[in-house]
């Protein structure tokens, strides 16, 4: 198939960014994404042109390197990561709009490509237990039921793409926290630093400078992970209980 | 927001449930009128809870409004480049734009029926008509943009109501299990639904001839 | 019976040979003590001394980052790098099936023991005893250490653990968090990792890569990085280095690797001195989505558990190859393993399962469409199971497995079997390294899949992540103190001439990439380097093909230098110069694994020469002459792209514990 791909170039964080227009031909409806934009960077790199930037990593939907907003929905229309979105998903003759994550906390370094650090330093405020190595008990030591255990893993499924915040209308990464909050908070283990683990990471979360959540669920919509918006409910839960005093 | 939310949402079904007198005619809605200002007589003064309940919208009202500008702009700040594709969040214009518009018909509904107590209607004016409770109603309703005024904002307090009110319950944590998650949806729209529906129960029974 | 030639290597010139070298460091004794010996001998460093003391962590992987976390617990002051934007996305995290523990909660008759030498014959006894053997003991820690974590496993009913049995092994050892254990494991260590960088301790340098090592006086003393963003080159110095920075696979191109997985970090300090061993150990995955087409970056594995249900076949008869698989009758069919092995059929290893689809697929009846000359795959088909089992019971057990590949293929893998076909998935061989972990640079030390030592030839399933763990959580912190203890050592100036070496050459090999503006894109010269790979060094092997294959790497080399083609600048981020610096890398990494699978005239685990196999064509090892580790130093070649002569040192490999077997799975 033939499309047309207009694509958003951005030379440097500080540079002023365009969308360019590109054409690609013969392109297999086996071919990824990922794939299709590698067949446009060889043909640029043959005339002349710098290649666009973009990240993939593990090119199989578990690292979360990849994001793209394209033609308006994050990681496109399928309900999955950028690199496994394949080109049947598109038509023949169809004209494909690429941009980069957008928001504020996300800034762009070049072209498809965008600093995601915000989601690291999250972390750092608290998304972890704190544990030594080699100060364990056994680990048959805390029995987990499976209620929790199987709930925990869903929440902690989330790959850190930053899809959730690329598709919230308030660039808000709550869909982010609420996952690592309630992955933590359904554990024994994660019990006792419950309470002061919400508060910072949502006290870094709104000095990063996302936006608030409204409960709008573009979030889950775009998750390719599929995490459910009621993560946020037991985000916003902790966080009441936590600021009525049980810090 | 949330709790602010639910003020309303609580204010909502008590004043729906008075206009529903309506349908039981003239003097019982009359009476039901006058009693919202004897409650409460003698430790509260004559019109003294109304005026409890005032005040506890308006401050509601100042804290929903702030927050949710609040919400606004910090959305407007996190994300300045915007999408040259973007996907229109309809959800969001709807409780924004929605809520502008609820909040603009909450002034003309509050001049129309508590403050100035305006008749639109020609055929029926003067001190009569404004001031008893029911004939204003009545000859308001029928005038047929009145009607639909009234008719586009329980739309918009409808759609504002499936969200809001799910939204709420989700702030407060309520909603942490799938379970709870799917009926607190359910409830967001079961109380669009009857809300927006009884408050337009009298109008459109007005409409059609019903209540005279 | 062996090779035509008695040294093919040594008679064109290729390597020479060089002082054989034991690894000292393993403390005497039974195999039982020698970890708890060793511990006890490793001197101690005061806690006061600890943040005098500066340790660089390259790579964020299961390896490194439960390496750096632990350090900087212990108060060292770290220093981790990675070439991703969040060390969480290193490649540990695509790892799916899951973690060996010789925990015995299944009370099935397992033990330290029986871990231990289920390894080491599953690496077809090249593996060295005292590692694997400790590899087994700490095995049960990680667990522990995980689960408090709150790394999410599987768990029963009853709110316990749940295990599996895995890669062909008889006892459920294997620890597993649905299909993403490899995830689940490293956001654990990543989340300790980012616990440590809030504490102060470690220091976190993200979209940076090391390109070259800083050797003082004999010792690793620091490293040269560029960051990725600005494009800036930073020295970075410290006391000690480590390298967690995985696997070379993709000097194929195609494998189951990262798009960034590279050999650079590993490949810059082999050229500084640390030998490299036993390079050619390559494992290649039976049950990978085949290649669609001319355009394909990466290939992707799925669960080799798929096995346990699925029948693998290909049609008897090559005409029926572009049929309708579901339209070829019974007799028709061809269950190749079956066949071949009745008693483990589907189940046999996976060097085994891999040689023989390509044997079919050689003799003209592999499915699926034609990619080049060949059909390249065979059908996995669950008719049978879905028969047996119902659709709903086998959606439950493998449906995340069946969405992915229906996902990749756009075919339904319930209705049309599917296909599968090996692909390179990981390395047994890197950097050598002593008990300790410790290259042969001293204060360089290498963990993870970067380093050589557990698996010998082959690596069995759900060993990888154990592996990694064990260096980076137990014993890289325990063996690392006992060469810390001796800094600080004296501080660097930034003019020092070995610092300044380091940095200009850095400097002078990215101008250099950039300057060339030839004819080809590093892709191309990717894509051919990976061909000559797979098709002389990949999963059959012979002195002729591999020679072949240094002559043609040689010219594609020498090409390389002059016609790669690198566009942009090397002051932001460019894409195609970090591709330009790593593929440069893996064309002289490429000489070394042909030369090393040249010398080595002998088949073992993930090594087959044809040359060296039954007469019903089973691979034979030779341990009357190769029972040793391959380690190879870098000899002479001073630019960009030159190579020398690799001198050969063997280490010896003793069985004390363990009795050497042939192994047989028919």
């Amino acid at each position: 198939m033939n499309l047309t791909l207009r694509i958003w170039r951005q030379a440097g964080p500080r540079h002023q960014g365009e969308l360019r227009t590109y054409k690609v031909k013969d392109i297999s409806p086996d071919m990824s994404f990922l794939e299709m934009l590698d067949v446009l960077n060889e043909q640029l790199n043959a005339a002349g042109e710098e290649p666009i930037a973009f990240d993939s990593d593990c090119r199989e939907g578990i690292c979360g390197t990849c994001g793209l907003m394209i033609s308006g929905e994050a990681h496109g229309p399928e309900k999955t990561t950028t690199c496994q979105l394949h080109m049947r998903s598109f038509s023949d003759g169809e004209v494909i709009t690429i941009e980069p994550w957008r928001a504020n906390a996300f800034p762009v370094i070049k072209d498809l490509v965008v600093d995601r650090g915000a989601f690291d330093r999250i972390i750092q405020a608290g998304g972890y237990i704190s544990v030594n190595t080699g100060s364990a008990p056994d680990a048959h030591a805390t029995p987990v039921p499976k209620r929790n255990a199987d709930r925990a893993f869903q929440a902690a499924e989330c790959i850190q793409c930053g899809a959730c915040v690329a598709a919230c209308p308030n660039a808000s990464a709550m869909l982010f926290l609420g996952s690592k909050v309630t992955h933590l908070a359904e554990l024994p283990q994660g019990q006792p630093e419950r309470m002061a683990r919400v508060v910072k990471m949502v006290d870094q979360h709104d000095a990063e400078g996302f936006g608030g959540c409204t409960n709008v669920g573009a979030c889950s919509q775009a998750c390719p992970k599929g995490i459910p918006q009621d993560v946020i409910s037991t985000l916003n839960f902790d966080l009441r209980t936590a600021l009525r005093g049980n810090r | 927001m949330a709790v602010t939310g639910l003020v309303f949402v609580g204010y909502l079904l008590l004043h729906m449930y008075g206009n529903l007198k309506a349908l039981s005619g003239e003097q019982a809605f009359n009476v039901y009128a006058e009693h919202l200002r004897t409650f409460g007589e003698p430790i509260l003064p004559y019109g003294g809870l109304l005026w409890i309940v005032r005040v506890v919208l308006i401050v509601s009202l100042v804290g929903h409004g702030h927050a949710a500008f609040a919400l606004w702009a910090r959305a407007g700040n996190a994300r300045r480049t915007k999408y040259a594709a973007g996907k229109a969040a309809l959800r969001t214009a709807w409780m924004r734009w929605g809520g502008v518009f609820l909040l603009l018909f909450l002034v003309w509904h509050l001049l129309h029926f508590t403050v100035v107590k305006i008749s639109p209607n020609p055929d029926a004016t003067g001190p009569d008509v404004v001031n008893n409770p029911h004939r204003l109603l009545v000859a308001s309703f029928q005038v047929w943009w009145m009607t639909l005024i009234y008719v586009l904002a329980m739309i918009a307090l409808a759609l504002h109501l499936s969200h809001g009110v799910f939204s709420a319950m989700q702030t407060l944590g309520w909603t942490n299990s799938a379970a709870s998650y799917r009926r607190a949806k359910l409830l967001g729209h079961a109380s669009a639904v009857v809300i927006a529906g009884g408050f337009l129960i009298p109008p459109l029974a007005i409409v059609f001839g019903l209540i005279q | 019976m062996f090779g035509k030639t008695e040294n093919a290597g040594v008679v064109h010139g290729l390597y020479t040979d060089g002082e054989p070298i034991a690894d000292t460091k393993a403390p005497a004794g039974p195999i039982a003590d020698m970890w708890r010996t060793r511990q006890f001998e490793a001197a101690l460093v005061n806690p006061s001394n600890r943040r005098k003391l500066d340790v660089i962590m390259v790579g964020t992987g299961l390896a490194g980052a439960s390496g750096a976390a632990t350090l900087g617990e212990a108060g060292y002051n770290v220093k981790v790098f990675c070439y991703q934007d969040s060390p969480r996305r290193a490649h540990s995290i695509a790892a799916q099936g899951g973690i060996n523990a010789a925990k015995n909660y299944k009370e099935d008759g397992d033990s330290v023991y029986r871990l231990f030498y289920d390894t080491v014959k599953g690496g077809d006894y090249r593996a060295r005893e005292s590692n694997v053997y400790r590899l087994a003991e700490v095995s049960a820690n990680i667990i522990d250490q995980c689960v408090a974590q709150g790394v999410p496993f599987a768990r029963e009913y009853g709110g316990l653990l749940d295990n599996r049995s895995f890669g062909g092994v008889q006892v459920s050892r294997t620890f597993y968090a649905r299909g993403q254990t490899g995830q689940q494991l490293l956001i654990g260590a990543y989340q300790a990792l980012e616990r440590q960088v809030a504490e102060g301790t470690v220091q976190q340098f993200s979209r940076h890569e090391m390109l070259e090592l800083i050797v003082v006086d004999g010792r690793a003393r620091g490293i040269i990085a560029r960051d990725l963003v600005t494009g800036a080159i930073e020295t970075h110095v410290a006391d000690a280095v480590v390298l967690a920075s995985g696997g070379y696979g993709n000097v194929f191109f195609l494998s189951t690797n990262a798009m960034g997985s590279n050999v650079t970090a590993t490949w810059r300090a082999h050229r500084k001195g640390a030998y490299m061993a036993n390079p050619c150990y390559t494992q290649i995955h039976p049950t990978c989505i085949p290649v669609s087409g001319e355009h394909q970056s990466k290939l992707t594995l799925m669960s080799e558990s798929l096995r346990n249900d699925g029948r693998i076949w290909v049609p008897k008869n090559r005409e029926d190859c572009d049929k309708d698989p579901r339209d070829i009758p019974e007799e028709d069919r061809d269950y190749y393993l079956e066949r071949i092995y009745p008693s483990f059929g589907n189940l046999v290893p996976r060097d085994i399962a891999s040689r023989q689809a390509k044997n079919v697929c050689d003799d003209g009846r592999g499915v699926g469409p034609l990619v080049g000359d060949f059909r390249r795959g065979v059908y996995l088909d669950f008719s049978d199971a879905i028969q047996r089992l119902g659709a709903a019971a086998v959606e439950a057990k493998y449906g995340n497995l069946f969405d992915m590949y229906a996902r990749i293929t756009g075919e339904n893998p319930y209705q049309v079997p599917m296909r599968i076909y090996p692909a390179v998935h990981y390395v047994m061989g890197g950097l050598w390294v002593d008990y300790d972990l410790q290259s042969t640079i001293p204060g360089l030390f290498v963990t993870g899949e970067a380093n050589f030592s557990d698996h010998g030839a082959n690596r069995l399933g759900a060993s990888a992540l154990m592996q990694g763990l064990a260096d980076g959580y137990f014993v890289l912190p325990n063996t690392i103190r006992d060469y810390l203890a001796k800094g600080p050592f004296t501080p660097l100036a930034a003019d020092d001439p070995a610092v300044a070496e380091a940095r200009g050459s850095v400097e002078r090999r990215t101008a250099r990439l950039l300057e060339i503006n030839g004819e080809r894109s590093v892709d191309s010269f990717h894509k051919e380097l990976g061909m000559i790979m797979w098709e002389y060094c990949g999963m059959e092997r012979t002195e002729e093909g591999l020679l072949k294959a240094v002559d043609l790497i040689r010219g594609l080399r020498e090409e390389f230098w002059r016609n790669v083609r690198v566009l942009g600048s090397a002051d932001t981020l460019n894409q195609s110069l970090e591709k330009a610096g790593r593929v440069a890398d893996f064309l002289e990494l490429g000489e070394l694994m042909c030369i090393d699978a040249l010398h080595r005239r002998e088949s073992c685990g993930g090594h087959f020469r044809a040359e060296s196999q039954t007469e019903d064509g089973e691979a034979m090892r030779n341990d009357d002459d190769f029972l040793y580790v391959a380690a190879w130093e870098f000899h002479g070649g001073d630019g960009d792209g030159e190579m020398g002569t690799p001198v050969l040192h063997k280490e010896d490999l003793v069985y004390e514990a363990i009795e050497l077997k042939q192994r047989s799975y028919k």
